[in-house]
């Protein structure tokens, strides 16, 4: 069933001559190249691009879309990435015309339907944050983070304070101690207790009047919702530095709990993930970020603001914010994500939310308990939405590492899970189920992993063994990257 | 060298102490152990010559498939030697990790630091702690 002619390379498939377009005469005058521009700029040779008709380019491209995992052909429980069902509803009206059809530098008065519907989501993102003021610019969950970092320098600017560290735990999302250190601070890493949470005592002894801020993600990578969040806001607080969420596991406490109600002063969300927008191929992500009153007047410039009441209500482009740290995106964000975040929202309506949170939970619960006897969840035997198993036992009676096992799930028709992360966790396994999935996926997952943990070490180091690229040399792919084709490198035949 | 007679740090780097020319100089790598749990190898981040360095102090990074970790100063000192070799041959952490795997040499300018390494069987125990 599988047409390996059709993908290989476009170069491959090249033969001269082909198109797959056929322009008309020209009906413009021409001027000669070599009029227009200097002939030392000019090329001395034809660019050698690749010649096809247009049944090749979309057998080459097809082909190649079915040798992908997607979230609509697999189940997909990739820990920490909240890899949800995208609602096809959402995606039908992100694309109603009224929405794709704008042009950004149109006046706001013929924007008002988009205006109207980020301001909603503005208000939103900040009701479930509970906390004042949010900005939909950020492009991604990290840049979410730099640009919360950049609000909290500007406001300890403004205080007359140079403070130069940022706080982040052993378990942190690596973005965080990255995004810090992009904004010019010092990342410090907070060690967590054997229980998986932030230490107490370490941070005691770390925090002083030089920490702005300190980074926590809650629930936190290891899916546990840390019981002491409010006492360490409180400590962080006493020394006037800021609390930061990383939005990243909010799918676990929606309409459960705020972070504003636990300490939160700042925090980025990830609609592509918690609000079912889709990840990678299907368009690009958003980091929106909510803030406190105190913080408000530092996010970045403009901010969409309503005028007016009922029938006289107008939306603006709110550019005059003095104090801002400016633009970090242009126009007016991701729009095409937030958009589905709103629909999402808006159909699951509060209770919905909840419901979502619930389920989130109680399907990592379940799946927990199932994967235990096979896998060790060394800070079970409960979690949020997620949970990190350990091959180490696995590792250390048959030699089979995390990584067999996660390469050989994907044998099975299931997409592999995260591995060696956090890394507080040897041989991690980071599961996400998420609420979409049923509770016979969440079996046949379980039994599958059952099978697969006493198969034959050998089978699994070999493992993938029925997917069209087994392990690629990660090694080689990072320290001699080819980056580019070469007629010359390649072999005269191709299998296939 | 002998595994057995050298120091070590709790973050798993490797200490030969040898006098040079009237000063203290130290040979730094990182043990067996820890390059069997960083797995392939991909980068290593060296330091300048000249580089004064405090004990405990990060003074490069070496990046696996897995992850990126920092590596870190058993001593306070300057940094008199840097192995370029490994920038083209990683392997030779995990091939040869206590003779031609050494990363940096340090010239020990005081003593900070030196009661906190341990020798081998204490190592050794740290390690089968990690382990389990």
């Amino acid at each position: 069933m599988r047409n390996t002619r059709d993908t290989q390379l476009l170069f491959e498939l090249s033969k001269a001559g082909r198109r797959a377009v056929e322009l008309p005469a020209c009906d413009v005058p021409q001027e000669p190249i070599a009029d227009l521009i200097p002939a030392r700029l000019l090329a001395t040779c034809d660019l050698p691009l690749p010649e096809l008709t247009e049944p090749q380019l979309v057998r080459h491209y097809a082909n190649l879309s079915t040798l992908n995992m997607s979230v609509d052909t697999h189940f997909y429980p990739l820990g920490s990435c909240t890899m949800k069902y995208n609602p096809k509803r959402n995606e039908r009206l992100a694309a109603l015309p009224g929405i794709v059809d704008l042009h950004p530098y149109q006046p706001d008065e013929s924007l008002q339907g988009l205006l109207a519907l980020l301001y909603g989501l503005q208000e939103m993102l900040s009701e479930i944050a509970g906390l004042d003021a949010v900005s939909l610019q950020p492009a991604a969950g990290a840049h979410g983070e730099l640009t919360a970092l950049m609000v909290a320098a500007a406001y300890f600017r403004e205080q007359g304070e140079r403070r130069t560290k940022i706080l982040t735990p052993d378990s942190a999302h690596g973005t965080n101690p990255a995004s810090a250190s992009m904004c010019g601070f010092d990342a410090v890493t907070v060690n967590s207790t054997s229980a998986g949470f932030v230490d107490l005592e370490d941070l005691k002894q770390k925090l002083d009047d030089q920490v702005a801020v300190f980074m926590i993600t809650n629930p936190n990578t290891l899916g546990l919702f840390d019981p002491y969040v409010r006492q360490i806001a409180d400590l962080v607080h006493e020394r006037g530095g800021l609390i930061y969420l990383d939005g990243a596991n909010m799918n676990a406490i929606l309409g459960v709990t705020r972070p504003g109600d636990f300490g939160t002063d700042m925090m980025h969300y990830n609609p592509h993930k918690t609000f079912s927008g889709p990840h990678g191929g299907g368009g690009p992500g958003a980091g929106p970020i909510a803030v406190t009153a105190q913080l408000e007047p530092y996010l970045p410039s403009p901010t969409i603001v309503k005028k007016g009441n009922g029938a006289d209500a107008c939306y603006q482009l709110d550019y005059d914010r003095p104090r801002s740290i400016g633009r970090v995106r242009s126009f007016f964000g991701n729009t095409g994500v937030l958009v589905r975040a709103y629909c999402y929202i808006m159909t699951h309506g509060p209770d919905g939310l909840r419901r979502v949170a619930e389920n989130a939970v109680l399907n990592a619960n379940y799946l927990l308990s199932r994967l235990q006897p096979l896998l060790p969840v060394p800070h079970g035997p409960r979690c949020a939405h997620e949970f990190v198993a350990t091959a180490l036992t696995l590792k250390q009676q048959r030699g089979v590492t995390a990584m067999d096992v996660v390469k050989r799930l994907l044998d099975f028709g299931y997409h592999a899970p995260t591995v060696y992360f956090p890394l507080t966790v040897k041989e991690a396994i980071m599961v996400e189920p998420t609420e979409t999935e049923s509770k016979e996926t969440l079996d046949a997952f379980a039994e599958t992993l059952r099978q697969i943990v006493d198969e034959p070490p050998e089978t699994l180091h070999a493992a993938p063994l029925m997917t069209p690229v087994s392990r690629p040399d990660e090694v080689a792919a990072a320290r001699k990257p080819v980056l580019r084709w070469r007629e010359a490198e390649q072999p005269s035949q191709v299998e296939g | 060298m002998n595994p057995q007679e050298l120091l070590y740090a709790k973050t798993h780097e490797w200490v030969y102490l040898a006098e040079e020319g009237g000063t203290q100089v130290a040979t730094v790598g990182i043990s067996a152990f820890a390059v069997e749990a960083l797995t392939d190898l991909v980068y290593l981040d060296l330091p300048e010559v000249g580089r004064t360095v405090t004990a405990g102090e990060s003074f490069g990074e070496i990046e696996s498939v897995k992850a990126v970790s920092d590596l870190y100063s058993p001593l306070t000192g300057e940094i008199v030697a840097v192995n370029e070799e490994l920038r083209e041959a990683l392997e030779k952490l995990g091939e040869d990790p206590y003779d031609a795997g050494w990363i940096v040499k340090i010239k020990v300018s005081d003593q900070t630091g030196l009661d906190q390494l341990m020798d081998h069987a204490a190592y050794e125990k740290l390690c089968e702690e990690e382990q389990a």
